[in-house]
Formats: structure tokens, sequence, C-alpha cells
């Protein structure tokens, strides 16, 4: 995803992505630390639709509903009843001796019992990956398994080359 | 009555009275600034009560007023803001000078005023009211908009511009020579530059050293080095107002944000005394002789700020719509015109209907300026056969 950054003298700085359907939107930041989302408009992608001033804790609020937290809430609700089990995500970081392999070379379920339900990669949700699936750097892994099994697990996926 | 207790009296009336007109403009959503010049209008020489008790205060509080508009203006950007504004819009920058001043040059010369006259006069009608414009912005959501970059940046040059065109005023206004004027120039550019460099380089010792956790002291420090730094420059014949911008623009990060919170108030209150003052030096029967000139000068400078937003927003590759923003959203003018106008008037090198058309001007100015912005948008729809669009 391609962050364009543009200083607003003044004011603060604005930061948007382009949406595939030529959509930009983004978030001005006021030098006071204030927060408004912004959405360009259909007709006219040079301005904006919509500017809502968000409060840092709606902000934050916000942002992890739409990062990877709603997945593991809801995956960790459906797990309550399930004693023992739990949810864990890792990441696959720079020099992980599984970046650039398939998911199947890790042998996870074999060597440790857990199971890797979804990859999240740049915001998408890859869920329930096949065995061919390549892991890449800055991967998140969400694994779910028992606390030994998920121990073993980020073992595995942050052992070094 | 004792002139002291007369003093608080007409000062007590004077602020009151300024303090229902800017709770009004607030209500109306526009700047106070005109509300505060017509206060000054109907309170001065000719107006409906004459206030005499409060020369010296008035005198020394509008001094300060014009300090502190200048030093805020200098907190607001960063010099990393400057040097980028000024290295990536310096074209959009010129042709908006020379669009700008022009109309002003050309009346000036047209009713006798002289050169000196003509040179105040481009200053007048070139400066946008960064104040009024970034609050417009804000107010009708557009930071998010394409244009607003190139708005910004326009804004910031013109800034800039004015730490090299006060003190070039000041000296002429003081009727130093041509070569004199020359030298001012000289020297406040060497001083900018140095203030340049010095605040991208060690702006962080100049912000220590005035900071101070304590509110109180904090606030006396920078007063204090604004009002130190002004009379040095003031003294160097390089105009008071732009050592204040300077010492703003050397003050960074944290600590700027700091020093606005605390010197907004005393900036408030101090500008509204400086407007006040400038209405009530004016006769308002001095106006109605002008308001044809000063209408059609606001049509004129209108159409050349719109042609320099149209232009800048253009060459950004902005599709018609927001080039008609950008140019509508730079029509307001305000404070700075005014303290030019203040600058001119307080030295009598010029004559007394510029003050009258300065401040017709600025009255129609501060007031459509926002008005355009808002409207814009609508009309460039009827023009372009569009039917407004819903919301999102």
């Amino acid at each position: 995803m391609n962050i364009e950054e543009t200083p607003l003298p003044g004011i603060g700085v604005r930061r948007e992505l382009r949406l595939a359907n030529g959509r930009r939107v983004g978030v001005v930041t006021h030098r006071d630390g204030q927060t408004e989302l912004i959405l360009s408009r259909m007709d006219d992608p040079d301005a904006c639709a919509a500017s809502i001033p968000l409060s840092a804790d709606e902000a934050a609020a916000l942002g992890s509903l739409l990062g990877s937290a709603q997945l593991i809430a809801q995956l960790t609700a459906e797990q309550e009843n399930v004693s023992g089990i739990s949810t864990h995500q890792i990441m696959i970081r720079k020099g992980s001796a599984f970046a650039g392999r398939t998911l199947g070379e890790t042998q996870m379920r074999t060597v440790t019992g857990t199971s890797i339900v979804a990859l999240l990669r740049d915001g998408d949700v890859i869920g329930s990956p096949r065995p061919d699936a390549v892991l890449h750097v800055g991967d998140l892994v969400v694994i779910v398994g028992t606390d030994e099994g998920l121990a073993a697990a980020a073992a595995i996926l942050q052992s070094r080359l | 009555m004792e002139a002291t207790t007369l003093s608080l009296i007409q000062l007590g009336i004077v602020f009151f009275g300024l303090g229902f007109l800017g709770r009004l403009a607030g209500r109306i959503g526009m700047s106070p600034v005109p509300l505060y010049l017509l206060g000054g209008l109907a309170f001065g020489q000719g107006g409906l009560v004459n206030l005499g008790g409060i020369d010296d205060f008035a005198h020394i509080a509008s001094e300060i007023g014009v300090i502190l508009l200048l030093l805020m203006l200098g907190l607001e950007y960063t010099a990393k803001e400057l040097v980028t504004g000024l290295k990536q819009s310096w074209m959009a920058g010129l042709v908006d000078l020379v669009l700008n001043m022009l109309p002003g040059i050309a009346v000036a010369l047209i009713l006798g005023w002289g050169p000196v006259g003509a040179l105040v006069m481009a200053g007048i009608t070139y400066s946008s009211s960064s104040g009024i414009i970034a609050k417009v912005l804000a107010d009708l959501g557009r930071l998010g908009n394409r244009e607003t970059p190139v708005i910004l940046a326009i804004l910031v040059i013109e800034d800039l511009a004015m730490a090299a065109y006060l003190p070039i005023l000041t000296a002429v206004l003081a009727g130093v020579s041509f070569l004199g004027g020359l030298t001012a120039l000289g020297i406040s550019l060497a001083v900018i530059t140095a203030v340049l460099i010095g605040a991208l380089r060690y702006g962080h010792m100049v912000s220590n050293l005035l900071d101070s956790p304590d509110r109180e002291s904090f606030l006396l420090k920078l007063l204090g080095a604004a009002l130190l730094v002004a009379g040095l420059a003031s003294a160097l014949q390089v105009s008071a107002a732009v050592g204040a911008f300077l010492l703003g623009i050397a003050i960074s990060g944290g600590t700027a944000e700091n020093a606005t919170r605390v010197l907004e108030p005393l900036r408030d209150l101090f500008a509204a005394m400086f407007f006040v003052l400038f209405g009530l030096n004016t006769d308002p029967r001095s106006i109605p002789p002008v308001l044809g000139v000063a209408l059609l000068l606001a049509l004129v400078t209108s159409l050349t700020k719109v042609a320099t937003g149209w232009w800048a927003a253009q060459r950004q590759g902005i599709a018609i719509p927001g080039r008609a923003r950008a140019g509508a959203a730079l029509i307001a003018r305000g404070e700075f015109s005014i303290v030019i106008a203040g600058l001119a008037v307080a030295s009598g090198a010029v004559p007394g209907e510029l003050a009258a058309l300065a401040t017709t001007y600025v009255l129609i100015m501060a007031v459509s300026g926002p008005v355009a912005a808002r409207y814009v948008e609508p009309l460039v729809r009827l023009v372009q056969g569009k039917k407004p669009e819903p919301a999102i």
C-alpha cells in the first residue's frame, strides 16, 4: 500500500491512500494532535465528501476495528467454550527462517499440533491458507492451539536462518 | 473627572463593546476584524462618540498588537516548511505577487499618491489573510482537498515576502533615499537568511532558552524576547514587526505550540486594540468618497487572486472545480493589509484618504472572501451544468 504524505504548513500533515475504486481515504493530523478522517468525493476526486473530526480514543478504536483486532476478537469469542485453546498472532520478521517458504514447510500441525487459521498481509485477510501458501516478511500468522503448542509454533516461525 | 478614571471607563467601554462584536462575529461565522474596524470607526474622529482619554494606551497597545500578530504568524510555520514552500512554489508566489500588487499600484498612481502610496497600496492588495483563510478551509472541511496544499504554499510565500516587504516599507516611509531603502532590504534579506539557516540548525537552542515548565515565567520570557527583538529590529531600521516574525520562526517544535497557546489571548486583546485604533483614526466621513474606488479595487483584486489560485492549482493537475476553490479561497484580505496601512498612516507619509480606502477595502474583502470561498463550489456546478451531488 502506498501512503502519500502531504505537509499542510501551519496546520499539520495529511496522510492518505488511494483505494482500488480511485477514491482517496486518509487522515489529517493537526499540530495539536487532533485527527480528521477524510474521504474524497466520487464526482470530484480533488474534494472531500467527508472530513470527520475524531478524538484520540475514537481514532484508536476505529483503527483497531479496521485492523486485525476484529478477526482476533471473533476467533477468541468462538473459542471461549473450548478450554485450553487460545489464539495467537506471530509476525514473520526479516531474517526469519520461513520468510519466502511455504506454510507446508513449517510442518506446524505435525510438530506442534496447532492450526494456522489466517494470514494478515498488507491489511488483507487470507483465511484458511493452504499448505502451498508462501509466507512473506511482515505477514501476521494467526494460530490457534494450546499454550504449549503456541509457544512451540512461535519458536518455529521466529527461528532465524 | 480625573484623567486615569476617564481612561479606565473609556477603555472598559471599548473592550466590552469589542467582546460583543467578537461574539457576534463568531455567531455568524466571520472574522472579527471587520467588526473591530467598524467599532473603531463608530467611536473615532467624526464618529458617534469621541474617546480622547485612551490615546496613549491605545497607541502602545496597538504597537504590541502588531508585534504579537507577526510573532504568532512566525510561530505557525517551521523554518523547514518555509524553505520547502519557497523551493516548491516560488513560481506561484511570483505570479501571486505580480498579479496582486499591480492593481494596488495602479490605483495609487491614478489617485496621485505617488510612489510611496503605490508601495503601500501594493502591499495592501497583495497580502491575503492567512488567519481568515486557514479558518475558512478548516470550517468548510477542505483540509483533505488536493488544492489545499497549493493554497497554503502560496500563503507561506506571502508571509515570507512580508519579511522582505515590511523593512522596505519602513525605510521608505521614514523618507530614506532609494539607496537607503536598498540597504534596509539588504540588511533584512541577510537577517532573514541567517534566521532561516539558524532556525534550521539551532532552532532548538532558541526554544530551550525561552522554554520553561512554569507558564508564568514562560509568558514573561516570550513577551520580553518579542518586544526586545522587535525594538532592536526597529533600531536597525528593519521594521519591528519583522523582528517578531523572525523570532517566531526561530522558536520551534513543542515550544512553538506552547507559545501559541500562551500568547493567543494576549494577541487577541492587543490586536483587537490595533484594529480599533486604526478605525478610531479613520474619519467615517472620508469613506463615502472612496467607496466606488474600493469596490472596483475589490472586484479587480478578487479576480487576480482567483487567477493566481486557478493557475497554481492547474499546475498541480487539479481539475476545474478545485482550481476555482483554490482561487476563491485566496480572496480574503484582512489583518496584514491593515498592518501595512497602519504603518503608512502612522508615518504621515501618505494622504488620509489612503486609510479610508484601506479600511473600506478590507471591510469588503474580509467579508466577501469567506463568502466567495463558500459559494464558489455551487457556482462552478451551475456553470458546468451539473446537478448538485448528494454529500457522499
